[in-house]
């Protein structure tokens, strides 16, 4: 059914801490290796040893710079996956009904046995989160690794999203956000988690953590430096007074 | 967004189709016997012809008769049922007037009004989309409503009431474009709303997630064409609704003339519908730093 459930009993989904993802992008291969052999078709590569390498991926990392007027500019890696909108447009527009919101984790997956490939999910989507496979036809999106996360075949520490296992800086955290004691909900609270394209309505499970203030972003040196710069003592300042003379 | 040939043909030509079944619905043209049934047989030919394009941008058409099923939340659903059912009172009440030169007025009213909902289905398929500010607007079921009945206006040679509908899709065309120009802009959204990093400064893409192309980028970050957008908009508007207009005014109308400027309208609606998905900026564009 592609009517949205009123409300979901567990909230699951990512906090993604834009202050220590360093942009090395194993998330994103992690995340191809599990799902390319797992929960439905593959994701395949089109051309991936040719000139024009095309391929479906379920989590992206894009590198961005905020710069404001007269400060410094700092890089911010932002890895981008399927925000597990509780308002997902993603689901209403499906005509077939293979969108849905599970009721029980509220989890947004594709039921690709009913999934014609018409795209208008990926339409929907503000955050590019849905991507069409070129060989299967269907529409592929993250499944929070909901074959890992309930799975008892595997070592309990493995019970996690596959990118939030593998992240070697600890930047993806998951976790059940209708708890408020759980690590997203106090991680969300303690720094500010955001949503991300707030004025589209979509209520985006997954947070993320803006960078945290940098010291030296407004321009100004650190204290050490700054002493140096402005007053030289001892041999080099009469050295440098001297040489000022001449 | 990406102009997909199959999503353009279908489009415009079911719109005509179920622009003539309008006409048609209201008993017009006055025609009895085969002429009633070559009339009905085109508006048919259409919409069918327009509806089978449409499957053809379908990754997994197996899976096509699932899209009858979720009419409670989606305007495509809803546009499939609604197309089947006008087809289906069309049929019986051009058969019945066609064959038995029995014309019901209300089964054409009816079949009228449904034609006009399946537009409006499909125009709401676009127009629901707010990740898309230039089709979010209400002169998106405008335009394809005022556009179906126009080419049905053509179709059935009702030449006074085409002269109106060319009138008022000239308005409202050049309003969508004067407004959808600035549709992003007004939308709020913003590549610093998109990252959340509007309180760092101003943001802008310092290296793309992946060196190649993807499916985002081709399907809706579609930027190729749009330089000759300008010329493309004088093109459209003038074959779709002023060189109709002046050759009704200004000729004496016969058959050869009447086929031209359904030839030029349909042209100009090609061009039109080109547009309107060349034209669309996505808002994950700003994921990409670009339009």
């Amino acid at each position: 059914m592609t009517q949205l459930p009123a409300s979901t009993e567990k909230k699951l989904g990512l906090v993604i801490d834009l202050d220590t993802c360093v942009g090395c992008h194993a998330c994103v291969i992690s995340c191809k290796e599990w799902n390319t052999g797992s929960y439905g078709a593959p994701l395949s590569d089109t051309d991936a040893y040719g000139a024009n390498p095309v391929g479906t991926f379920l989590n992206r990392v894009h590198s961005f710079e905020a710069k404001a007027e007269g400060c410094n500019a700092q890089t911010v890696h932002f890895p981008k996956s399927c925000l597990h909108c509780e308002d997902a447009p993603c689901v209403t527009v499906c005509p077939t009904g293979a969108s849905y919101k599970r009721s029980e984790d509220g989890i947004v997956l594709v039921n690709e046995d009913q999934c014609m490939g018409c795209g208008l999910c990926a339409w929907a989507c503000p955050y590019g989160a849905r991507e069409l496979d070129a060989m299967a036809g269907v529409m592929k999106k993250c499944t929070l690794c909901v074959d890992r996360i309930y799975n008892e075949n595997i070592p309990e520490e493995d019970r996690v999203p596959s990118c939030v296992r593998t992240c070697p800086a600890g930047a993806r955290h998951f976790g059940d956000f209708a708890d408020p004691e759980s690590n997203v909900s106090k991680l969300t609270a303690a720094r500010g988690g955001m949503d991300l394209m707030p004025e589209l309505g979509t209520n985006p499970v997954n947070k993320y953590l803006p960078p945290r203030p940098k010291a030296d972003v407004n321009g100004s040196q650190s204290p050490a430096l700054a002493a140096q710069a402005t007053e030289i003592t001892g041999f080099l300042g009469w050295l440098d007074r001297t040489l000022e003379k001449i | 967004m990406h102009p997909a040939p199959s999503v353009i043909i279908f489009s415009t030509i079911s719109g005509l189709g179920f622009g003539l079944m309008l006409f048609m619905g209201l008993g017009l043209p006055n025609v009895q016997g085969w002429v009633a049934a070559v009339f009905a047989t085109t508006a048919l030919g259409l919409a069918v012809i327009g509806l089978l394009a449409s499957t053809f941008h379908l990754g997994n058409p197996k899976n096509a008769i699932y899209a009858f099923s979720q009419w409670r939340s989606s305007w495509l659903s809803r546009e499939g049922i609604m197309s089947v059912l006008t087809l289906g009172t069309f049929f019986i009440y051009a058969a019945l007037w066609a064959f038995l030169d029995i014309r019901i007025p209300m089964l054409g009213y009816l079949a009228a009004g449904m034609a006009m909902i399946t537009v409006f289905t499909t125009s709401m398929i676009y127009a629901q989309l707010k990740t898309i500010p230039r089709w979010h607007s209400a002169t998106t079921p405008l335009l394809f409503l005022l556009y179906a009945a126009t080419g049905g206006a053509l179709l059935s040679g009702q030449m006074t009431a085409a002269l109106l509908l060319l009138g008022f899709v000239t308005a409202i065309q050049a309003l969508a474009w004067l407004q959808g120009d600035s549709a992003l802009a007004r939308s709020g959204s913003s590549i610093e709303t998109a990252t959340g990093l509007g309180d760092f400064g101003k943001v802008r893409l310092l290296e793309k997630p992946h060196s190649g192309s993807n499916y985002l980028l081709k399907e809706m970050v579609y930027v190729v064409g749009r330089k000759h957008a300008a010329k493309l908009r004088v093109i459209a508007l003038s074959c779709v609704a002023l060189l109709p207009a002046a050759l009704i005014l200004l000729t004496e109308m016969n058959h050869i003339i009447a086929a031209i400027v359904v030839l030029l309208h349909l042209v100009g609606l090609f061009a039109q519908r080109w547009l309107f998905f060349a034209e669309a900026e996505h808002v994950v564009g700003f994921y990409y730093d670009a339009r």
